[in-house]
């Protein structure tokens, strides 16, 4: 497969992550299903890449294979994982461990179940810290309290004592975000990380992120099906449909001239710029289940412009102009248009 | 029932006469109050809570109003009591506190044959669609099902005819009568609850966040289900949604609730551009904007400190105070009543220190942590 989602043009900020036609497999009963099928993208230091989807598009399952924290049922079929030039998915399970534990983190979208209800959460922070760091027990601590004051706890020496059903919503999304960068990654890679939580709860979680990149220049792939969420936060978006990336580049100029039917139409179906009460544009239909994607383009039982060759041809990711791409074969008639 | 006392100093809009026409949608809305709660107080019986509080306030002398065929959209966040109110504006909770009048009539004061000819009258339909039907059912006889306790309201004879034809109004196919749920996709169980809530010709349908469980492309089209449909019926909607983008979009009216009480209310388009309580304000500030957005938004972000306090121990006075930026010492003392805006009467904001024309636009405090 051609195409990456955000190709390396980099002025001065290096690569920090690179996943090559990344494919994972399903085992069902009724056999192996493809979830993710050719996904690649790029992401500088110090930038966003919003990887946006409708759930079950398989935005979870890339990010948990590229964290190596995939299900049992799910396997990678092939494609790579670049962190700091090296193929993480070819290394052994130990030299992965040394190198992508400290380097590449990843925060959960359900908080409750991500933190371990019989410790408390100050020793759950200083773990990392005794771990990769040997950090003494004292020092360990003390770096988990510092820690729980920067992403905001209240009173954290205090806190530290707690156990995280003791802690609202918010706090221990805070504390999942805390535990994520104690050892200051290069990548994080954060799946949905507000949508269990209120809109102004939301609005501190995602100021907190966004200082953190900024403070330690960490690349942030920002997983949501939150379109507002990725006009606002993010550099570059990658947008999924039914298992694979079907158009990236530069936020900005992929919401204002999309090049995919798809991202085209869940722009034009946001309430949001339409007269109140109007009927909406909308894409027809719901996406395909994974077990039963029609061959060809998976998006053209809904697409206004598709025609023959699209039952028959998959497109591929194809570079459209200078950092962006996309997966359909008459995207040129979007950008005419 | 007996009825018990409205709660005092709350200001009464219901029946005024339209000042604001232009909020409301040609067409709809023209007829009085079709549903009419005053003062709703519901709490619940809770394990013994830190402080000692063993009572849950969901809601807390809640005012509201629906007119005939208008949308009135209710927002907030989790846990403020949305779902509690809709629950009691369908009679599924019984208010500790309160009056509830439905055209005049209190339906709790109602028995027998009566009951049910209003039950009929206030349909719901719900966030889940996966969970909400019942998959040994078909389409078609989920639809039907509620005739079995309104027997009179379609004639035996007629009743398969109706079924295609509520069908057809959601956007679905004759032919789907016979499918079971899980054949269907989560858009097309939502359209089925809907057909479901419009088989009692209702006049309200509660309808409890019923696009945030949907796929993203395939919210649009439940909306659309809707608006055509009230275009066609002149049915009256309570829209409660956590997105607000989506309620800008659907609503006439809204209602902002925070902790159990309505902080805010009035004509959609007021609110959502001049908001008066500081609560609403930091919300539509909260929200990310949409990318296709137009620039009427609040220029600056408020992030709020902290989260909402346990209703178990909500805070004296105004229930916002231990959040908001603008309190002062009587916000904790008094509780703030209804005061409609110098410029909307309609527009009414519980605030002791409401936000001023003058205050917006230009530099607001943000209240950081
Ligand atoms: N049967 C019950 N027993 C005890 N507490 C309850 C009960 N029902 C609701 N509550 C509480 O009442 C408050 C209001 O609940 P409600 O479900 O109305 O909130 P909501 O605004 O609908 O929230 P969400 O946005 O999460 O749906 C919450 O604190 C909730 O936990
Ligand atoms: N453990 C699992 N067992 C079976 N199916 C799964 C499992 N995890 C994910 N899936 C399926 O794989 C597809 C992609 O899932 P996921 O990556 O979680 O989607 P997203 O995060 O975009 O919502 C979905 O159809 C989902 O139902
Ligand atoms: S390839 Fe064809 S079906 Fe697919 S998005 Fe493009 S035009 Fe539509
Ligand atoms: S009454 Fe006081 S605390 Fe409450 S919203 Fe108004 S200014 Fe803030
Ligand atoms: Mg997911
Ligand atoms: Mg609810």
């Amino acid at each position: 497969m051609n195409g990456q989602a955000t190709p390396g043009t980099a002025a001065g900020n290096g690569t920090a992550l690179e996943v090559r036609d990344l494919s994972v497999e399903l085992s069902t009963p009724q056999g192996p299903v493809r979830v993710v099928r050719d996904v690649g993208f790029e992401v500088r230091s110090g930038q966003t890449l919003a990887l946006l989807g409708e759930s079950g598009c398989g935005k979870s399952m890339t990010a948990q294979a590229v964290a190596g924290l995939l299900d049992p049922v799910a396997e990678v079929t092939d494609g790579q994982v670049r962190l700091q030039g090296r193929d993480i998915l070819r290394l052994r399970r130990s030299d992965r461990r040394s190198l992508a534990g400290p380097e590449l983190a990843m925060v959960f979208q359900d908080a409750l179940t991500a933190l371990n209800p019989v410790y408390t959460v100050g020793s759950q922070l200083a773990e990392p810290f005794r771990i990769h760091e040997r950090a003494s027990r004292r020092a360990a601590k003390e770096k988990a309290v510092e820690l729980m004051e920067r992403v905001g706890i209240p009173e954290p020496r205090l806190r530290a004592k707690a156990f995280p059903h003791q802690f609202s919503g918010g706090m221990r999304q805070r504390l999942l975000i805390a535990m994520a960068v104690a050892l200051r990654p290069s990548v994080l890679l954060a799946d949905e990380p507000t949508t269990a939580l209120d809109v102004t709860v939301q609005a501190q979680i995602m100021e907190l992120l966004a200082e953190l990149r900024r403070e330690t220049r960490m690349a942030l792939v920002l997983i949501t099906h939150d379109l507002a969420v990725v006009a606002e936060q993010a550099d570059q978006v990658a947008v999924m449909y039914s298992g694979t990336i079907v158009e990236s580049g530069p936020v900005a100029e992929v919401f204002a001239a999309p090049r995919h039917p798809y991202t085209r139409g869940l722009l034009d179906s946001v309430p949001a710029g339409h007269p109140r009460g109007s009927v909406l544009p909308s894409i027809q239909g719901s996406p395909p289940r994974p077990a039963a994607v029609p061959a060809g383009c998976a998006f053209r039982a809904r697409c206004p412009l598709a025609r023959d060759r699209c039952a028959t041809d998959e497109p591929p990711l194809t570079d459209t102009g200078p950092g962006r791409a996309s997966a359909c074969h008459y995207w040129k008639e979007l950008a005419d248009a | 029932m007996p009825d018990t006392a409205d709660t005092a100093g709350t200001a009464q809009t219901a029946g005024t006469a339209d000042t604001v026409g232009t909020a409301d949608r040609a067409g709809t809305a023209t007829g009085g109050p079709l549903l009419q709660a005053r003062g709703l107080t519901k709490t619940f019986r809770v394990p013994r809570s830190a402080s000692g509080s063993t009572r849950l306030h969901a809601l807390d002398g809640v005012d509201l109003t629906v007119r005939r065929g208008e949308t009135l959209g209710l927002v907030g966040e989790s846990g403020c009591g949305k779902s509690t109110l809709a629950r009691v504006l369908l009679m599924l909770e019984r208010p500790d506190a309160g009056t509830l009048r439905y055209d005049g009539v209190d339906p709790f004061a109602l028995r027998g044959r009566s009951l049910l000819a209003w039950r009929r009258r206030v349909q719901m339909v719900f966030q889940d669609p996966f969970a909400s039907l019942n998959p040994r059912m078909s389409a078609g006889e989920l639809i039907a099902e509620p005739w079995r306790s309104h027997p009179d309201l379609v004639p035996r004879a007629e009743r398969e005819r109706r079924v295609h034809e509520l069908l057809e109004k959601v956007g679905l196919r004759a032919a789907d009568a016979r499918r079971h749920p899980q054949e269907f996709s989560g858009g097309q169980r939502q359209r089925i609850g809907i057909a479901r809530a419009l088989a009692l010709d209702p006049e309200v349908i509660v309808c409890d966040e019923p696009v945030s469980a949907l796929d993203l492309s395939v919210q649009a089209q439940v909306l659309n289900v809707l608006t055509e449909l009230q275009a066609e019926l002149g049915v009256a909607y309570v829209f409660i949604s956590h997105d607000l983008p989506v309620v800008r979009h659907m609503a006439d009216r809204v209602a902002v609730m925070y902790l159990g009480r309505v902080v805010e209310s009035g004509p959609a388009e007021e609110v959502f551009t001049a908001p008066r309580h500081p609560y609403t304000a930091s919300l539509l500030s909260a929200a990310p904007r949409p990318p296709t957005a137009q620039d009427d938004g609040p220029s600056r972000r408020i992030v709020l400190f902290g989260e909402v306090p346990s209703p178990t121990d909500p805070p004296s006075g105004c229930r916002f105070r231990t959040r908001c930026w603008k309190a002062e010492q009587v916000c904790a003392t008094a509780v703030p009543a209804d005061e409609p805006a110098p410029d909307g009467p309609q527009h009414l904001a519980a605030c002791h220190l409401p936000i001023q024309p003058s205050d917006r636009g230009g530099s607001r405090a943000a209240a950081h942590e």
